[in-house]
């Protein structure tokens, strides 16, 4: 599964973000291949990934794209990362 | 295993202040990182703007900020602050206010500060690390949890 994390500069949070998602996903035994963008460019590359992971704020600078969103609340929270890898998976 | 001690030095850390509001705590945590030596006063406006324009998606996880802009000029050296206010303040967050810790973080670029967010990252998602860091009382004994 691809997954993109997206933050407001694809250099802080999503990157924390994805470091987690790929913990989530070996806890899981799921083979996953995450990378990262920034808000202003996440929307092209967001329809090359299965998935797209970002806080909640952000979700609206994605609309349009047919790629499934989901706003992560607490970025340090495998539970809830897992949460969101098996509805999708 | 990081190294934070070019990273997070001893100047780049500010324990128990107080802020007025968001606003405050981030420029308390750009002042850190311009004392250091990693920024220059740009970078602190930019952190701010960044909330302004994209809303307070920075606090991540309750209680904590992770204050960033883009990489720019304004950025000298890859580094960190770490700021502990002695009051929370609110950021606007619905699931994760109010914050009492802000870090700042200024990369060069996209790749350099990897290893140190992983660190942090390993030491945010342990309860038991998050406790001793939020009762830590030196930069030292912060980085010796951080390294652990």
């Amino acid at each position: 599964m691809d997954i993109l994390c997206v933050c407001g500069m694809g250099i802080g949070t999503s990157v924390l973000l994805k470091m987690n998602v790929e913990q989530a996903a070996a806890d899981l035994g799921m083979d996953v291949n995450v990378t990262t963008s920034d808000a202003g460019s996440a929307k092209g590359q967001a329809n090359m990934n299965d998935l797209v992971l970002t806080s909640e704020e952000l979700v609206s600078e994605l609309e349009g794209t047919s790629t499934p969103i989901v706003p992560i609340t607490n970025f340090m929270d495998i539970d809830e990362i897992k949460d969101a890898l098996e509805d999708y998976a | 295993m990081a190294d934070f001690s070019n990273f997070l030095p001893d100047t780049a850390f500010a324990l128990d202040v107080a802020a007025q509001d968001w606003r405050e705590a981030i420029t308390l945590a750009g002042n850190e990182l311009v004392d250091a030596g990693f920024t220059t006063d740009e970078y602190t406006t930019q952190m701010i703007e960044t909330v302004e324009k994209l809303g307070p998606y920075m606090v991540i996880t309750p209680g904590l900020a992770l204050a960033h802009a883009r990489p720019s000029d304004a950025v000298l050296h890859t580094g960190l602050s770490w700021v502990r206010l002695s009051t929370p303040v609110e950021f606007g967050s619905k699931a994760n206010d109010p914050v009492s810790l802000v870090i700042g973080l200024a990369g060069r670029d996209e790749n350099e500060h990897l290893e140190i967010m992983s660190a942090i990252a390993k030491a945010l998602m342990d309860p038991a690390k998050t406790a001793r860091l939020a009762a830590a009382q030196t930069p030292a004994e912060i980085r010796s949890i951080l390294e652990s």
